[in-house]
């Protein structure tokens, strides 16, 4: 039996390698490979996308007409506007609650956490924030989509930073109140750096959520505030683009780089942040 | 990533422990409100009662109005946007569309994700830089995959003509126009984009479990099969939690995939209940979207208890 075992093994070995490769290519790389070639595609040649190379490339002509045609500095700065401040925000007051949270167990806190937690599966009310920012003054604003957005990732964040503060032993904090710092400059100075990990696993499932994020922002902010995804959405939906795939695509392109740039930036880093959340 | 039972989201939201028992050892009880003042909460449980709680509360008062885009006043009208919609059956099969969506995607992405760890388990350089490929579509906006999935997908599409290809025959299916099974060719897509975060849960719940026991299944005379399936896959119990739960849940709210590739059609056969909010709420029909939004609402929640408990539950058990 043990030689099955052994001589199973073997063969895995040797085809696992070309099995990877076949998918890689076939599952990943057609659809990649479809986006390149048509974005470098004029016209003409783009109107139906197929794998054939392009019979010369016009990849940088119609990353520039996207870039200044379909307003992608704009869109560019409005999804700015609306991620660096949600990141921020949801980052430094969910911790700040965190910390609280998984020191003080009182029975208060434990009702507080689950329903600060309740929103990680529960769908946000599109509809009705749209009347609930009208009545506060906030409608189409950046303001009222960083506080939607804030509404709804805050319970990741606590989720997240909670489970880790428990880890964390308190004894730092306790040399640091004993020489008489107090609860901010004790959460300032001792605990926010021990949570760097959580909060940097935190930042790049936040920022990938907002920054790709078109439904909520179509019912909080669209027509008003450009972000990069909801400008897509319209340039792909309007009359003007319609099977123009060669300007979708480079759109495509150009969207996704600044995130591909992170990643290949920080692959390790993500990759052991996002797994030692979910399975610690 | 140091064990399997401390784990997953949705995981144990149980309250920490107790300090009561902490004080035997620290009479002084550090731990109050002078250094962990209650006010550090209030910033994120205003946040979370104006934008989240208070909107969900708006459900279910605006979903009893016949508050639209049309007149100015909203007055309240019982039932009667739930009859409508039940009235004509949208309702039941808007439901049903979500579901049978969120069910499908759970199946594949979890399929997906599962082959593709077992795949890519070892420590190799190729395997490496596999991951990071099966990772892309993870970090792409799910409207941009779906309008690559779209092109891919067209009668006249990438796809078809390699079948063509393949075979020889003209092949010219529309995918994305077939009354039947264009929801499960759209949960395919949303797997697709999924499946590589999937994968990296249980590429680490892979890795939570001891070489030591693989080695007594192996000299107990197990097969690589068996060992696989009677000692290895069972402790990934935490991984398959974390997975089931979020790709059945999270796509009950999806919308991207959908809207990019099938937009709801053909015939309205892919119309998931945030399509259906989306297009009311453009026609004006505030009300009839606000009851169908405390649809989604009701059903996420009630859907979500059952299966994470059914869910931990078998993972106690093994």
């Amino acid at each position: 039996m043990s030689s099955s075992f052994n001589s199973d093994a073997r063969i895995w070995r040797r085809l696992q390698p070309v099995v990877t490769i076949l998918l890689v290519a076939g599952v990943i790389g057609i659809p990649l490979w479809l986006v390149v070639v048509t974005a470098g595609k004029s016209q003409g040649e783009a109107l139906n996308p197929d794998l054939s190379l392009p019979s010369e490339w016009h990849l940088w002509d119609n990353l520039r007409q996207v870039w200044t045609e379909g307003e992608v500095p704009a869109a560019f700065f409005g999804s700015l506007l609306v991620v660096v401040p949600t990141v921020f925000g949801v980052l430094a007051f969910g911790s700040l609650a965190s910390w609280v949270l998984a020191r003080r167990a009182t029975r208060l806190n434990a009702v507080l956490y689950a329903l600060g937690i309740s929103g990680i599966v529960l769908p946000p009310a599109v509809v009705t924030v749209v009347l609930l920012l009208r009545q506060l003054g906030l409608a189409g604003t950046a303001i009222g989509m960083i506080g939607v957005y804030m509404g709804i990732y805050m319970s990741t964040v606590i989720f997240f930073v909670t489970g880790f503060v428990r880890t964390i032993p308190e004894s730092l904090e306790e040399a640091a109140q004993i020489d008489g710092a107090g609860p901010l400059t004790v959460f300032r100075k001792v605990v926010l750096p021990m949570l760097r990990p959580v909060l940097a696993t935190a930042t790049i499932l936040i920022c990938l959520y907002v920054w790709n994020d078109v439904f909520y922002a179509f019912f909080v902010i669209g027509g008003r505030i450009d972000t990069l995804p909801l400008n897509l959405f319209r340039v792909a939906s309007a009359g003007l683009y319609l099977n123009n795939w060669h300007l979708i695509f480079a759109y495509v392109i150009l969207m996704s780089l600044p995130l591909i740039a992170v990643f290949a930036v920080a692959q390790r880093k993500i990759i052991s942040g996002i797994t030692s959340g979910a399975v610690k | 990533m140091s064990t399997v039972e401390t784990t997953p989201v949705l995981d144990r939201p149980g309250p920490p422990t107790p300090s009561v028992a902490r004080a035997g050892r620290r009479p002084t009880g550090r731990i109050n409100r002078r250094t962990h003042p209650m006010w550090f909460l209030g910033p994120a449980l205003a946040i979370l009662l104006v934008f989240f709680f208070l909107p969900t509360l708006f459900n279910f008062i605006y979903a009893f109005t016949d508050w639209s885009g049309f007149k100015a006043e909203i007055n309240p009208v019982g039932f009667e946007n739930f009859e409508e919609l039940a009235g004509n059956g949208t309702l039941w099969r808007a439901l049903r569309i979500t579901v049978v969506y969120a069910v499908l995607v759970a199946i594949f992405q979890n399929l997906f994700g599962f082959a593709l760890a077992v795949l890519l388990e070892r420590d190799t350089r190729l395997n490496r830089i596999a991951r990071v490929f099966f990772l892309i579509p993870v970090l792409m906006s799910a409207l941009a995959v779906g309008y690559v999935f779209q092109a891919l997908l067209k009668p006249e599409g990438s796809l078809n003509q390699l079948v063509e290809a393949v075979t020889g025959q003209p092949f010219t299916y529309a995918w994305l126009g077939d009354t039947t099974w264009t929801i499960v060719v759209v949960a395919v897509i949303h797997a697709w984009k999924w499946m590589g975060l999937s994968m990296l849960i249980y590429l680490a719940g892979l890795k939570t479990i001891p070489e030591d026991i693989i080695e007594a299944a192996r000299i107990d005379g197990a097969s690589r099969w068996r060992t696989f399936w009677r000692v290895r896959s069972p402790l990934l119990a935490p991984a398959v939690t974390f997975n089931v739960a979020t790709a059945l849940l999270g796509s009950m709210n999806g919308f991207d995939i959908v809207q990019a590739t099938t937009g709801g059609g053909p015939a309205r056969t892919t119309e998931i209940l945030n399509i259906f909010i989306y297009r009311t709420f453009g026609q004006g029909l505030f009300a009839q979207a606000t009851t169908m939004s405390l649809m989604l609402f009701l059903l996420v929640a009630l859907m979500a208890f059952p299966v994470i408990y059914v869910l931990r539950r078998r993972e106690a058990v093994l």
